[in-house]
């Protein structure tokens, strides 16, 4: 099989806070469905607080099946998810979603889209007529309160699924392709913007994407999938220091050491499958 | 060579001149109301008429009160059987969206009726319930029951369930679901099944009143028919097309008010 290119960079896992506990636990997570797709076999995966986790791998290979668990939408064949310690049984408070397909109810406006998890979860309207404009703000939507979600670009309506997630003030956030169905520009500017937000709240996140470049740019670390069934290959730590610039980050050497590396892993990966 | 550029040029006004569709849609109804007038008049027998003398007749049966007597008691019938329709097709529909076992006994009685014309079961329901409007609310209630409880039920089907996941993933509970999510989603569908409920429920209350009392735009036709009184026969069926019309396109507009983000992007 293909030589491993790059061995220099292959860092062992846990650097951002070693010796805490995980925000996010995945032991030994298998799931099948039916009994011809087995979409993750044996899955592992740590995610320590405050940082960015950046899922990568091939398309298909159990990714937003990941999500899934962890969130508590599907219950895993074996293993299991710990969340702050405690294991996950079904969708709880402290983790929030954001989705590649913003996931926005259409016949509600801005305001109530971003209004609707806080609500959802019997939060006084006191509290969510507090905390709904600020986080409008922070996303850069004011003005658009009473706007529909039709009425919005694409990544405007992502500004919405974010504030939406970010207002119920979740300990983890899960990203599901956020960016994934954006245009190239959105797509950077949107990650600027969530560079931004994280640096005013920064939770825990683990945000899947198909980008190698998306991930580098973003993440603290680099979790690496294997083809179906999916297994976490290699955790790299990116190295980079923060507040980063994205168009300095894409400049350095680091940058493109990482890029290769990936590239070539993924390959090797993607090549495995169509044959 | 300047020839040749001329050539287009000089066509294009004609192009651009094209009539609009109302125009084009008014005079077409101008140029039918006028041959048959002409026509009507040509002919002049009792059992053919003109657009005018129905006019008149119009006028006459508004000024002696006739047609909004029969016109009341048809649009009671109307109302009460749609509305008994409605208060039973949606709940249905969404019991038989959300339960598998609702859903499988009810399905081929439901399939079974819709199917059915249900023009043969009038003289069962007269047997049963005898002359009086309770046999004609029961009818219309029959005839716009159906498309009610059926696109009701693709409605709640067709809610997307990636957001009922979204839903699921912010914790909401059951019933928060369905004031959220799956009722405003399976919204238009209802309203859509309403629409093509009432042209039925039309169907259903003239026919059934051709059948039973003496009252309603039914029987209005049915005796200007019997005594050749051609133009006024011809009243109650204008004013059943016109309440087809009117009440198909406020129900539209509704439709177009209630989901606005379906018709983004689909504008004519």
């Amino acid at each position: 099989m293909t030589e491993d290119p790059l061995p220099a960079v292959r860092v062992p896992p846990p650097p951002p806070a070693v010796g805490a506990r995980p925000a996010v636990a995945v032991e030994g997570v298998t799931k099948r469905f039916g009994d011809v797709v087995t979409a993750l076999d044996g899955c592992s995966l740590a995610v320590y607080p405050h940082e960015i986790l950046c899922v990568i791998g091939p398309s298909g290979c159990g990714k937003t099946t990941l999500l899934r668990i962890i969130d508590g939408l599907i219950r895993p064949d074996a293993g299991r998810v710990l969340v702050d310690g405690t294991e996950v049984s079904g969708p709880r408070p402290e983790v929030a979603m954001v989705f590649q397909h913003f996931g926005l109810l259409p016949w509600k406006t801005v305001y109530d889209n971003v209004a609707y998890g806080l609500r959802v979860q019997g939060r006084p309207e006191r509290e969510v007529a507090a905390v709904v404009p600020r986080f409008i703000e922070l996303v850069g939507l004011s003005g658009f309160e009473r706007t529909y979600p039709y009425q919005l670009s694409g990544g405007m309506q992502q500004r919405v699924g974010l504030a939406r997630a970010l207002a119920v003030n979740p300990t983890v956030l899960l990203m599901d392709e956020p960016f994934g169905s954006l245009d190239a520009q959105t797509r950077e500017l949107m990650q600027e913007e969530l560079l931004r937000l994280w640096r005013q709240q920064p939770k825990t996140m683990v945000f899947v994407t198909h980008s190698i470049d998306e991930a580098i740019i973003l993440g603290d670390r680099v979790a690496l999938m294997s083809r179906r069934p999916g297994r976490v290959l290699e955790v790299l730590a990116v190295d980079i220091p923060r507040p980063r610039d994205p168009e300095q980050v894409r400049r350095s050497a680091r940058y493109l050491e990482l890029r290769q590396h990936i590239w070539h892993r993924l390959k090797a990966e993607v090549g495995g499958m169509s044959r | 060579m300047s020839r040749v550029l001329a050539r287009p040029a000089a066509r294009r006004p004609r192009v651009r001149e094209a009539p609009s569709p109302a125009a084009v849609r008014w005079l077409s109804v101008a140029a039918g109301l006028a041959a048959w007038e002409l026509y009507g008049r040509a002919l002049s027998t009792p059992i053919f008429t003109y657009p005018t003398a129905v006019a008149r007749a119009f006028v006459h049966t508004v000024a002696t009160g006739e047609l909004w007597f029969f016109l009341r008691s048809s649009l009671v019938v109307l109302a009460l059987g749609l509305a008994l329709a409605v208060a039973v097709g949606i709940p249905a529909g969404i019991l038989m969206a959300r339960r598998p076992l609702v859903e499988h006994a009810a399905d081929p009685y439901v399939n079974a009726l819709y199917a059915t014309p249900l023009v043969a079961v009038i003289p069962l329901i007269v047997l049963w319930l005898g002359f009086e409007t309770k046999a004609k609310v029961v009818l219309v209630f029959l005839f716009c029951v159906f498309p009610i409880l059926i696109n009701t039920y693709q409605g709640v089907k067709s809610t997307d369930a990636r957001l009922v996941e979204v839903a699921r993933s912010f914790c909401s509970r059951e019933g928060a679901l369905w004031r959220d999510v799956i009722l405003p989603s399976a919204t238009p569908f209802i309203i859509a099944g309403v629409r093509l409920a009432i042209g039925r429920g039309l169907i259903g209350m003239v026919v059934s009143e051709f059948y039973t009392t003496i009252t309603g735009l039914g029987y209005m036709i049915v005796q200007y028919a019997n005594t050749f009184k051609t133009d006024r026969l011809f009243v109650p069926i204008v004013v059943l097309m016109a309440m087809g019309v009117g009440l198909t396109s406020a129900l539209r507009v509704l439709e177009r008010r209630v989901a606005p983000w379906m018709y983004t992007g689909r504008e004519e």
